[in-house]
């Protein structure tokens, strides 16, 4: 049976993995190479190295620390963080990844989705989406890390992805992202129900039963989690023994 | 010497790594000279199964053809495992190795699809490739296709009823899943492939 995934996100900036709340209060939280292994030997079904600052001069740096995360992983590993062309995704499939996350240069140009999944497959294009619900109560696609609105909704922009070749929705609550207050299930629920490709929620884990509810509630294919597994408060373990034990397939002993 | 057949579809880098990390020797090639003269083949596979089409444009049929019927072994896996197969309806006018019976075919609209994520293998007869692995191995998978089940097939896994996860006959081996991404029981699996007698 296909089980539910937990993936471990790593925020990194310069090399180094970083964690604050609502992307601000940045803290040092280790090395990407060294925590990717750490988490996919405690279980982690992948792992999402997220550059967020992804500045021109930081893209050096970004290679390196892709080429080093992957070096002996061997569980599947997705890089986003300022992929804008093709180019910038084939250097960062080069260098070991196996799936790329694209955001704002989806939005802005979503002819970039098919150009990429023409040439490396649908299955390695991840489309993110984050998502804030603004003063109409609607949920709307937010870019630059939520300080431009674009006035999408966020179950349009889903359906749009997919139809141009999405692989997967990586879907981000930014209202809830960092507060480890537990994921916005009706939105995920609202975007897995909208699209045939799975949809991986993000933004909110605090404990192992916020997983159980946003694979029962939020109808999640995967869910991501950071800061929780980063300082060691939860455990992958834990989180997917509590799966298991609500009757979610899970991927155990890993 | 493994050669690891590029043929311009995706990314090879992780099934290279795989065999680094394994002490294996290989090298990755588009050319059917190497092809041949390697003791073992592995055919990657990502995307669609037109791709497959540039292993006829860049003489690597024959080639491959020879090193089979040289009774070398050949691991194809996942639009690798499904070249092996007559063809599949993901690209009708493109013919597959036609070595195991049957086309493949796409997941029904019942279910999500890709498939993608970790499934588990449900061992069928005798595999050579699942060796020393419990009943209970999860492996990734990511793919729209499946194969058939047929006489060849020594694991199952169940998406929208049961498909081929695993074909295995003489020297030719295939793997719908990737092995490389499938932590230590997807190693274990190509260490098996590495150690088979040449």
């Amino acid at each position: 049976m296909l089980t539910k995934r937990v993936i471990a996100c790593l925020d990194c900036q310069n090399g180094r993995v970083v964690k604050g709340v609502q992307f601000l209060d940045l803290r040092d939280a280790g090395d990407p190479a060294e925590l990717a292994i750490t988490h996919a030997a405690a279980g982690a079904d992948e792992i999402v190295l997220l550059d967020i600052t992804a500045t021109h001069e930081a893209r050096k740096t970004l290679l390196d620390t892709v080429r080093r995360t992957a070096q002996n992983l061997f569980v599947p590993l997705t890089v986003g963080g300022g992929i804008q062309t093709v180019d910038d995704a084939a250097r960062v499939f080069d260098c070991g990844a196996d799936k790329i996350s694209i955001n704002s240069a989806a939005v802005t140009r979503p002819d970039l989705i098919a150009e990429i999944g023409s040439r490396f497959g649908s299955q390695a294009v991840m489309v993110a989406i984050d998502a804030k619900c603004n003063e109409q109560g609607i949920d709307e696609v937010v870019t630059a890390g939520g300080r431009n609105a674009t006035g999408r909704r966020v179950v349009d922009w889903a359906r749009e992805a997919e139809t141009r070749g999405a692989g997967e929705i990586l879907l981000t609550s930014m209202r809830n992202d960092g507060t480890q207050a537990g994921f916005d299930c009706a939105l995920t629920s609202a975007v897995a129900e909208s699209v045939q490709v799975p949809v991986i929620a993000s933004g909110g884990a605090g404990n192992e039963r916020h997983f159980v509810e946003v694979f029962e509630k939020g109808r999640a294919d995967a869910a991501l989690a950071a800061s929780i597994l980063h300082f060691g408060t939860h455990t992958i373990a834990n989180i997917k023994l509590a799966m298991r034990n609500a009757g979610i397939p899970v991927r155990l002993p890993c | 010497m493994i050669a690891i057949i590029d043929y311009r579809a995706g990314n090879l880098a992780s099934v290279k790594k795989a065999f680094d990390h394994l002490g294996a020797e290989c090298l990755v090639t588009s050319g059917p000279a190497e092809a041949r003269s390697a003791n073992k083949l592995v055919l990657p596979g990502v995307g669609h199964f037109s791709a497959t089409q540039a292993l006829d444009e860049l003489g690597l049929r024959p080639a491959i053809e020879e090193s089979i019927s040289a009774g070398k072994p050949f691991l194809g896996i996942c639009v690798g495992m499904q070249w092996m197969f007559a063809g599949s309806s993901e690209a009708p006018q493109v013919r597959g190795l036609g070595l195991f019976a049957g086309q493949c075919s796409r997941f029904s609209s019942a279910v999500k699809s890709p498939h993608v994520g970790w499934n588990t293998l449900s061992p069928r007869g005798r595999s050579r490739l699942l060796a020393g692995l419990s009943d209970q191995v999860f492996a990734y998978f990511t793919h729209s296709y499946r194969a058939p089940i047929g006489a060849d097939c020594v694991s199952t896994t169940t998406y929208d009823g049961d498909f081929a996860s695993i074909v295995e006959r003489g020297n030719l081996f295939g793997v719908q899943f990737h092995p490389e991404k499938s932590g230590d029981a997807g190693l274990r699996i190509l260490r098996n492939f590495v150690e088979l007698p040449c």
